[in-house]
C-alpha cells in the first residue's frame, strides 16, 4: 500500500528498509513525496525520519555498515540502480542539516560557489551572478554583500544557516532535504528559515524533518508521521493536525508520549 | 520559608569541607610542586643552548659556513659541505618520508576504523620508538650491501624511513579531528569524495598537516646513528647521489671524538649552528600555524 496525497510525484519509496549494521532503523517504506510542495516528517527520536531523509539522496549509505533495500524513485528513475552515480544524485537532491556547517576555511563568496567550483569549471562572471541570486533566494544578500570576502564562520549561526542553503541552491538541485534546519537556531532566525522554505516550495520539492510540530503545521503541505522504523500516517497536514487517523498519531501531537 | 533554606544551604557550606588555612597551605605546595616541574622540563634546553653559545659561538664565522673542513694543525676551514650535504640527504628523505607518510596518513585520517588502518597505526608508533640506530642498520643492509658503497641515497633512505612513521601519524590524527559535518556538506554538493578530500579536508587541515611534515624534517636533521654508515662522510663539496657526503651530526660526532683542540671547537660551532637550525624550525612552525589558526 503506498500512502498517496493526490499530487503529481516527484519521489517514491518502495519497501525501503534501512539498516546499521544488523538493526533494521526503516522497516519498508512505502510513501511519495508529492513536486513542489513541502513535506514534513515528525515522530519522536530515533523513529528513523532522519534515516529517511538521508536514504533519499544516498548519503545513507555513508555511514559505517550502513545499507539498505528497496527502492527510491525520482522522477521514475531508480537512485539505488546500479549505472546511477551516488554524486550526481546528490547534486539534484541537495541537503540542509541540522548544524550549520559552512566549510571554515571558506570566505562567504567560495562557500556558496564552493559546489560548482569543486565540479567543474564556471566563468568569473557566472560565479558571480550565481552568489547574488542565490544569497537572495536565502535572504542573505543584504546581510553579507558587503563582507563576502570574510569568512563563512563569522557569521551568527542563524546566517549560517542560510548561507548554508545557499550554497545548496547553488548547484541548482531539484529537491531540498533539510534535517532539522531550524533546531540550533533563535526565534527570529528559525523565523526567517520557515519564510524562506514557503519561498522556496514554488520551484523546489522540499522534504523536512522536524522535531517541532507547530513548525511542521507552519510549514508543510503534507505531514508523515514515522514511528518506531515505520510510517504510521501520512496525509495532508491540515488532516493531521485536526483529524489524525491513528491512535500513535494523535497521541505523539496531542504530546502523550515523544 | 526562603530564610529558612537559606539557613540550611549555609549550614552545609560552612559544615563542609576544608578550612581557610588548610586550603590556603595545599594550594601554595601544589603550585611550587608543579611550577618545579615546569623549570626543571625547561632547564635542560636552556642550559645546552646556553652552553653552545659559550663553547661554540666563537667559532661560527663566515668561513665555518663556507669552507669544507681543513687538515689537522691548519688553522680555518668550516663546515660548509656538511651543511649542504645535511640538507641535501633531509630532502632525499623527504622525497621518500612525505608522499609515503602523506598518502599513508590520509588513508589512516579517512578510513580510521577500517582493519589495515588498525594495524598500520600500530606498526607507526611501533616505527616510531625504534632507535634510529635500527633505522641505520637497516639501510645497509636494504641499501648499502647491495650497492657495495656508502651513499647519500643510503642516508636520505634511512632518515625517509624514520619520517614515514612521524608524518603518518600527525596527519592521521590531525584529519581525525577535521568535524565530518564539513565532509557531509561537501559531499551532499554533489563533490565526488576525492574532490571532498583534498579541497575541503586537506584543506582545513593544512597548516596542522605541514607542521608536521616540518617538525619530521627538523627531527631527522638532528640524527647521527643512522648516517653513520649509510651515508658516512667526506672531506669535500659533494652533489653526488651515489657518493658518501658529509653531513653536520656525523662531522660533530667525527671532531668531538678527535683528540685535536681545533677540531673539538669546530665541533662545538657546527652543534650550536644545528640546534639553533632545529629550534628555529620549530619555534617559526609553532609561530606560524598558530597565526594561521587565528585568521580562520
Amino acid at each position: 500500500m503506498t500512502l498517496s496525497p493526490d499530487v503529481s510525484t516527484g519521489i517514491i519509496t518502495q519497501n525501503l528498509k534501512a539498516y546499521f549494521g544488523k538493526v533494521e532503523v526503516l522497516k519498508g517504506i512505502d510513501i511519495s513525496i508529492p513536486k513542489f510542495e513541502v513535506t514534513a516528517f515528525i515522530g519522536p527520536s530515533g523513529c528513523g525520519k532522519t534515516t529517511f531523509l538521508r536514504t533519499l539522496n544516498r548519503m545513507h549509505e555513508l555511514a559505517r555498515n550502513a545499507t539498505i533495500t528497496g527502492k527510491v524513485l525520482v522522477d521514475g528513475t531508480d537512485i539505488y540502480a546500479p549505472s546511477v552515480d551516488p554524486v550526481l544524485v546528490r547534486r539534484k537532491i541537495g541537503m540542509v542539516f541540522q548544524k550549520p556547517n559552512p566549510f571554515p576555511t571558506m570566505s562567504v563568496y567560495d562557500n556558496v560557489v564552493a559546489g560548482l567550483k569543486l565540479t567543474g569549471r564556471h566563468s568569473r562572471k557566472e560565479l558571480e551572478e550565481v552568489v547574488e541570486r542565490t544569497l537572495m533566494q536565502a535572504a542573505l544578500w543584504d546581510e553579507v554583500k558587503d563582507s563576502l570576502r570574510k569568512s563563512g564562520a563569522s557569521l551568527s549561526g542563524g546566517q549560517q544557516q542560510r548561507l548554508c542553503i545557499a550554497r545548496t541552491l547553488a548547484v541548482d538541485p531539484e529537491v531540498i532535504l533539510m534535517d532539522e534546519p531550524a533546531s540550533a537556531l533563535d526565534p527570529i532566525s528559525t523565523a526567517k528559515i520557515e519564510e524562506l522554505i514557503f519561498q522556496l516550495k514554488d520551484r523546489y520539492t522540499i522534504a523536512i524533518v522536524t522535531h517541532n510540530m507547530q513548525q511542521a503545521a507552519r510549514v508543510s503541505d503534507h505531514t508523515a508521521f514515522f514511528y518506531l522504523g515505520e510510517l504510521i500516517e501520512f496525509t495532508n497536514t491540515r488532516d493531521m493536525f485536526t483529524k489524525p487517523k491513528k491512535k500513535q498519531t494523535e497521541d505523539y501531537i496531542t504530546g502523550r508520549f515523544g | 520559608m526562603a530564610n529558612d533554606s537559606n539557613q540550611v544551604i549555609k549550614t552545609v557550606i560552612a559544615g563542609s569541607g576544608f578550612s581557610y588555612w588548610r586550603r590556603k597551605i595545599s594550594n601554595a605546595i601544589f603550585t611550587i610542586l608543579f611550577s618545579s616541574s615546569i623549570i626543571i622540563v625547561l632547564l635542560p634546553l636552556l642550559l645546552i643552548v646556553g652552553y653552545l653559545f659559550y663553547k661554540g659561538a666563537s667559532s661560527v664565522n663566515v668561513n665555518f659556513f663556507i669552507h669544507r673542513p681543513a687538515p689537522v694543525g691548519e688553522a680555518g676551514g668550516g663546515m660548509g659541505n656538511a651543511i649542504i650535504g645535511s640538507l641535501y640527504v633531509v630532502g632525499l628523505a623527504s622525497l621518500i618520508g612525505i608522499p609515503v607518510g602523506l598518502l599513508g596518513g590520509i588513508f589512516l585520517g579517512e578510513f580510521p576504523n577500517n582493519k589495515l588502518s588498525t594495524v598500520a597505526r600500530f606498526v607507526a608508533d611501533v616505527l616510531n620508538g625504534t632507535p634510529s640506530i635500527v633505522m641505520g642498520v637497516f639501510a645497509y643492509t636494504v641499501v648499502v650491501l647491495p650497492m657495495k658503497n656508502f651513499t647519500a641515497l643510503a642516508g636520505g633512505f634511512a632518515l625517509g624511513m624514520m619520517m614515514i612513521p612521524t608524518i603518518l601519524r600527525t596527519t592521521d590524527e590531525i584529519l581525525q579531528t577535521v568535524p565530518n559535518s564539513i565532509r557531509e556538506a561537501s559531499l551532499a554538493l554533489g563533490v565526488p569524495y576525492w574532490r571532498t578530500v583534498i579541497s575541503v579536508v586537506l584543506r582545513s587541515a593544512k597548516s596542522g598537516i605541514l607542521t608536521g611534515i616540518l617538525l619530521a624534517g627538523a627531527r631527522v636533521l638532528g640524527e647521527t646513528a643512522p648516517l653513520l654508515f649509510t651515508s658516512f662522510n667526506n672531506a669535500f663539496f659533494s652533489y653526488s647521489i651515489l657518493q658518501p657526503i658529509s653531513t653536520l651530526p656525523v662531522q660533530i660526532f667525527n671532531y668531538a671524538i678527535s683528540p685535536y683542540k681545533d677540531w673539538h671547537r669546530q665541533a662545538w660551532a657546527g652543534a650550536l649552528v644545528l640546534v639553533v637550525a632545529i629550534l628555529i624550525v620549530n619555534v617559526g612552525m609553532r609561530t606560524f600555524s598558530r597565526q594561521k589558526f587565528e585568521q580562520t
